[in-house]
């Protein structure tokens, strides 16, 4: 047992990254660094500290699930950063190296229960917290002698401090996505961005809040803000939960041709997780993927509409009127559900040969197609030989049945994993 | 709101009569200009929260944080009581959103006003202090208090201001409520998700920002209240994607439904109908509305498990072979397959799994009997019998609604639970029940002649020795 575990181990050290890896490694060499200057200097304003740490590690605590942000432990953290007078008192410079032990030891010990629960710490989430949190209060502790007249002028450094913040950990969240889903820098940025802005406003408004308000209220306004902040939190983690159930529910609704004796089991599933892979491959944004992957787990549903199952549930045989007549039923159905009209367009078209038909079908009707004829001729099999044959079989009919470039990032898909890894 | 009782609009009447007899003493001619300012500014912000709720599913039931407004007024104002505040949430009258009808307009305004005076009275009354000089609007007040002292000594009474106006609002309201029983229906359907304990923490929550939103005038002047307005905005934008994402998600589950009905042209409809009648039996027996709600779903979703029964076997116009017997009575256990990995369904899968069991245990899959079957399927097995029977099928006409009842009570204590049977009775009383449109095949339709759900005529399945 314990041999087993310990070779899980070292194969999930096998996977990771070069840029986790230099993200982490960034990381140690930051908290040994600040560790070594603090034993040297001394520690300033012991019990603001404590106060912040520990607001620190409550918003480590609330995760809101999905991507692995803590909006209220950033926000936290680059307020601590961005101290300037607390109940009155004008707060020491303390410096961005007790910054970076504060922010750790809060974010390590907000882990501390994630871990005993069996949770993933999120170690990769902490470490670009904690680089975008550094780089803040490096840049702001250099600042703050110019910031004694007015609060705006602070209050405007501030903004332009606190995006900058979200902006590297924006960059460093896209680059670790990248590599973790092979997907194309450009493109995981463009969606980090899109997603993360209203988080990362919020995130930079609530520090500021902080800010000011410990000017007025001292340290009990960590207490009195976070009742808010939690209610925030809450809306996020809501519509991050409702977001898993929807796709849980569409695969459940994908499932019913199998447990209908229509496909073979697993084929729903197989020609998503192929479809998802040739879509990042071909650079598609995040959106139409998720549009794609819905799609490719309901491309059969219109078989519902069929007295008998097709034998094998191979599609890949069926004559062209009828697979034209089972993919408008399916993308009635789905159409049905008021909400997925363009995932219905991707299921509709997807008998359409690729060139040639009346029509030159949707990109991504065209991987689901090539995915799902590849899926028919190989069927689950990790077999090397039988996927190199399938896919000579596919660039065969390249130019008129399939995409060349469908076909291309199919075969460079399946040459990088076996199918069974997507 | 609909039509209104006389007990209701008397209600109305006394609430707005007595935020008018509040709002009457606002001493318009003696405040100094400072005063206008720092109202004018949280009206302006109050208005925008108001205007801009989010809406919880169900019209007309929106939920916004413009308390923080009001309290944020009953600091900074209390010197004059806590007329500040009532002036406050009297802006409610003007929310500009969408259609809102004027006995509705009125109702809100007065409460908020209410519940603004009461807080700021009580700020007043437990010697909490304002944050400015309201006549000079200088950050410092009653010369040489810093800001943090005057934090220091006016917590508490925030604290109990905040409580205050949560408990006013939510009295008022309620109060509405109870009344009007139209309403009432609407809030029970708005509020499940939530839960009541939760909507008062919200509330609570975002009061605080009252506090907030007067300290950081303190330091950075009236703009302090935009900046707050930006985590509002945002927190309001994720609660409407979560709004759209749940309706998008009920959607998906009809078309589940449908799908599975395609199979089956006599069966339209059916699974919306079983759970409407799941619904009323719920309400009926006063159940939680969380699990209400849940039972709902698990009436929606009880047959899904008929597609994995082959089509050649539904449509069979002679009597079963055991084996086909056998795999219709798998097709519970085919739905659990299905919606097993779903994950908000927990409970309903247990009325999915179970709805074929009989109160004698000589039902299917597992032959629990009695208060073995969990109540979900009791509820469900009620509705589904109720409906197949009053809905048309290829061998017979539909049966009236007043013979479908006889046959339930028949049934009850061996198939159904007597009080399940009873209180589905009640419900009908009450709320009537809508028939299965009479629709007749046009021919390329699949049809079955045969009905598992239907008790009248049982499934006939050859005798093999």
């Amino acid at each position: 047992m314990t041999s087993r575990t310990a070779e899980q181990r070292w194969l999930a050290w096998q996977t990771v990254d070069t840029g986790r890896l230099f993200l982490l490694s960034a990381t140690s060499l930051l908290v040994v660094a600040a560790l070594a200057r603090i034993a040297v200097a001394s520690f300033h304003g012991r019990n603001v500290a404590i106060a912040f740490g520990l607001y620190i590690a409550f918003g480590e605590l609330a995760l809101p699930g999905g991507r692995e942000a803590a909006p209220i432990a950033m926000s936290a953290a680059m307020s601590y950063a961005m101290v300037l007078r607390i109940a009155g008192q004008p707060a020491v410079n303390w410096g961005a190296f007790q910054v970076v032990i504060v922010a750790a030891g809060g974010m390590a010990l907000g882990s501390l229960p994630h871990i005993a629960a069996g949770r993933r710490a999120g170690i990769t989430g902490m470490s670009g917290r904690l680089v975008a949190v550094a780089c803040v209060a490096f840049l702001f502790s250099a600042a703050r002698q110019y910031l004694g007249g007015s609060a705006w002028t602070a209050f405007a450094v501030m903004v332009i401090l606190a995006m900058f913040g979200w902006l590297i950990e924006t960059v460093i969240s896209a680059i670790i996505r990248a590599d973790d889903l092979r997907a194309r820098y450009s493109v995981t940025m463009s969606d980090e961005l899109r997603v993360q802005w209203r988080l990362g406003l919020a995130v930079g408004m609530a520090a500021i809040i902080t800010v000011f308000g410990a000017e007025v209220m001292g340290l009990a306004e960590l207490a009195i803000f976070a009742g808010p902040l939690l209610v925030i939190q809450f809306a996020f983690r809501r519509y991050a939960g409702i977001r898993a159930t929807y796709l849980q529910t569409v695969r459940a609704l994908a499932q019913v041709t199998e447990v209908g004796g229509y496909v073979e089991s697993g084929h729903s599933r197989r020609v998503s997780r192929l479809a998802l892979a040739i879509g990042r491959e071909l650079g598609m944004a995040e959106p139409d993927l998720l549009n794609l992957e819905y799609a490719a787990l309901m491309h059969d549903i219109g078989q519902l509409s069929l007295v008998e199952p097709i034998p094998g549930g191979a599609t890949l045989l069926v004559p062209p009127a009828d697979a034209r007549r089972i993919a408008e039923f399916g993308a009635e159905v789905i159409r049905q559900t008021g909400v997925l009209d363009t995932v219905a367009e991707l299921v509709r078209w997807q008998w359409l040969p690729a060139y040639g038909g009346p029509k030159t079908p949707p990109l991504g009707s065209k991987v689901i197609r090539a995915a799902n004829a590849f899926d028919d001729l190989v069927g689950g099999s990790a077999d090397r030989d039988r996927t190199a044959a399938a896919i000579d079989r596919l660039r065969l009919d390249a130019d008129t049945e399939y995409d060349p470039q469908v076909v291309a990032a199919l075969a460079t898909v399946t040459d990088r994993l076996p199918i069974t890894r997507l | 709101m609909g039509r209104l009782s006389l007990t209701t609009w008397l209600y109305i009447a006394a609430v707005v009569s007595a935020a008018g007899a509040i709002l009457a003493r606002v001493p318009v001619g003696t405040v100094p200009p400072g005063f206008w300012v720092i109202y004018g500014v949280l009206a302006v912000l109050f208005l925008i929260c108001d205007s801009t709720p989010t809406l919880l599913g169900v019209r007309q039931w929106a939920w916004s944080p413009s308390s923080a407004a009001t309290l944020a007024a009953g600091v900074m104002l209390s010197q004059f009581g806590g007329v500040g505040a009532a002036m406050v949430g009297a802006v409610a009258v003007l929310s500009i959103r969408g259609h809102v009808p004027v006995a509705e307009r009125l109702f809100n305004g007065a409460m908020n006003a209410i519940a603004g005076f009461a807080a700021g009275t009580a700020y007043h009354m437990l010697d909490g202090q304002p944050v400015l000089n309201v006549t000079k609007l200088t950050a410092v007040l009653h010369g040489a208090m810093p800001p943090h002292h005057w934090f220091a000594m006016s917590l508490q009474p925030f604290a109990v201001a905040a409580l205050t106006l949560v408990l006013v609002n939510h009295g008022l309201l309620w109060g509405m409520l109870l009344l009007d029983r139209h309403s009432l229906a609407g809030a029970q359907r708005a509020v499940p998700g939530w839960g009541l304990p939760l909507l008062l923490a919200s509330d609570l929550g975002f009061a605080a920002l009252g506090l907030v939103i007067a300290a950081l005038w303190a330091v950075l002047g009236p703009d302090a209240a935009a900046i707050v307005l930006v985590p509002l905005y945002v927190a309001r934008w994720a609660m409407a994607q979560f709004a759209e994402q749940q309706r998008a998600h009920t959607a998906t589950l009809r078309a589940l439904c449908q799908a599975v009905e395609t199979k089956d042209f006599y069966t339209r409809g059916h699974s919306e109908r079983v759970s409407r009648g799941a619904g009323m039996i719920a309400r009926q027996i006063g159940m939680r509305t969380d699990r209400a709600e849940a039972v709902r779903f698990a009436g929606m979703l009880h047959d899904v498990g008929k597609l994995g029964v082959p089509t050649k076997v539904l449509q069979k116009e002679g009597s079963l072979t055991e084996e086909e017997y056998a795999t219709i009575q798998l097709h519970p256990m085919r739905g659990l397959e299905i919606v097993r990995d779903i994950g908000f369904l927990n409970e309903a899968l247990t009325g999915i799994m179970h709805h074929h069991e009989r109160m004698d245990g000589r039902g299917y899959p597992m032959g629990f009997a009695g208060h073995e079957i969990p109540e979900f399927a009791r509820i469900i097995a009620v509705a589904d019998a109720f409906d197949s029977m009053t809905s048309t099928r290829a061998y017979r006409k539909a049966t009236r609604i007043s013979q479908a009842i006889e046959e339930l009570r028949r049934g009850a204590g061996t198939q159904f639970d007597p009080k399940i049977v009873d209180a589905f009775i009640t419900a009908l009383d009450r709320d009537g029940w809508q028939l299965q449109e009479p629709a007749q095949p046009r021919g390329h339709e699949i049809l079955t002649s045969q009905d598992h759900d239907d008790p009248t005529t049982p499934l006939r399945v050859v005798e093999t020795i």
